[in-house]
């Protein structure tokens, strides 16, 4: 499980995370959404022990992330960081040798699932090459949590639905916990168990998806649009 | 993918026509099986869990069972299937008929607008 007890996280003066609390379960898939700089990102990184909470508790299987917990925890960032003179065969044994939960054989079967050769150099790969090579290796480790940083940004509606597939496919329901942090809503609607919506660094709704549906007729983007619409009006107040 | 859901059902209610409407067609016989959740959900490129709760709402009604170790089958009952079917085609005439009622069709001259709408269109 992870859990965030009344997390701030301030940069300087800055406050990118304001009065957390939520709990994550075993086995589901959550959204994080909300607009850019509403703290998606941080929230991420606080998870995998990248950033460090201000004030407040963030635990990971009831221990404070840091580098022993991240063998629990991969972690696929929104950056561009493949090193563009690599292969995908020489980024898989890179990632062998830093990951123990590394597994090889589920890199290759990734890698001619989502279409991608082996021996191009990573700076001759499109970008929706990169975003599905990116994917691989994350999804190749066997770890028990999976943050992904907006996996779908910049990508063509055909490489989401591999990305969508790829997940489908390759996560192990029984034991992962994946969250994604997303703007893009509508393409992983239907992937979700539940979504955790941020503004301004704060959690401002968490919900069952299906609920929404069954209790309000809505689905997320609607549903946004009315909280977005409550809380600004509250704002004017 | 994603906006193949309409905003006002449940996924999972949604997928459970799709699949009894591929039933009474005869798309998927009596006594066949079903894809496995994890088959189905990528297909259609939803969550298991909701795939899960799909299966389980088929199986209340008693439309699909489940074997255990095996998977989940349409059933071979066919009198199930035909109570099905007329259940659906009830509602969508049932639905038909308010409609025209709302636009102020009285139910006699409802036969005849059908018998000529498929003829205009044959």
């Amino acid at each position: 499980m992870i859990e965030f007890a009344e997390v701030y996280k301030k940069y300087g003066k800055k406050k990118a995370i304001h009065s957390m609390s939520f709990a994550l379960e075993k086995g589901k898939i959550y959204g994080l959404v909300g607009p850019n700089g509403s703290g998606k990102s941080t929230t991420l990184k606080l998870i995998a022990g990248l950033a460090y909470p201000s004030e407040g508790n963030v635990t990971v299987n009831g221990k404070k992330p840091d580098r022993k917990t991240a063998g629990t925890v991969a972690y696929l960032t929104e950056l561009d960081t493949l090193y563009p003179s690599f292969t995908p065969k020489d980024l898989i044994s890179f990632y062998d040798t830093q990951f123990s939960d590394f597994d090889q054989t589920r890199a290759y079967e990734l890698l001619s699932f989502m279409s991608l050769e082996k021996d191009i150099k990573i700076k001759h790969l499109s970008k929706g090459s990169r975003g599905r090579l990116k994917l691989v290796v994350a999804l190749a480790r066997d770890a028990e949590y999976l943050l992904l940083d907006e996996p779908f940004s910049g990508l063509d509606p055909m490489v989401r639905e591999s990305i969508v597939k790829g997940l489908l496919t390759f996560i192990d329901f029984e034991k992962q916990t994946l969250l994604i942090a997303t703007h893009e809503i509508a393409e992983i609607e239907a992937l979700l168990d539940e979504v955790l919506v941020l503004q301004n660094g704060e959690l401002i709704a968490h919900e069952e998806v299906e609920a929404l549906r069954e209790e309000k007729g809505l689905s997320i983007i609607e549903w946004m649009k009315v909280i977005f619409q409550s809380s600004a009006k509250r704002n004017e107040i | 993918m994603g906006d193949q859901f309409q905003a006002s059902k449940p996924i999972y209610m949604q997928i459970v026509s799709k699949v009894q409407q591929q039933i009474i067609r005869g798309d998927l016989q009596a006594g066949s099986k079903l894809p496995s959740v994890r088959e189905m959900a990528i297909q259609s490129g939803v969550n298991p869990n909701t795939i899960q709760r799909t299966y389980s709402e088929l199986e209340r009604t008693g439309i699909v069972l489940t074997k255990r170790g095996q998977g989940t089958f349409v059933t071979e009952e066919h009198g199930v299937i035909a109570a099905l079917k007329r259940e659906m085609q009830d509602e969508v005439i049932h639905s038909f008929v308010n409609s025209m009622k709302e636009l102020g069709v009285p139910p006699e001259q409802l036969i005849q607008k059908v018998e000529d709408y498929l003829e205009g269109s044959s």
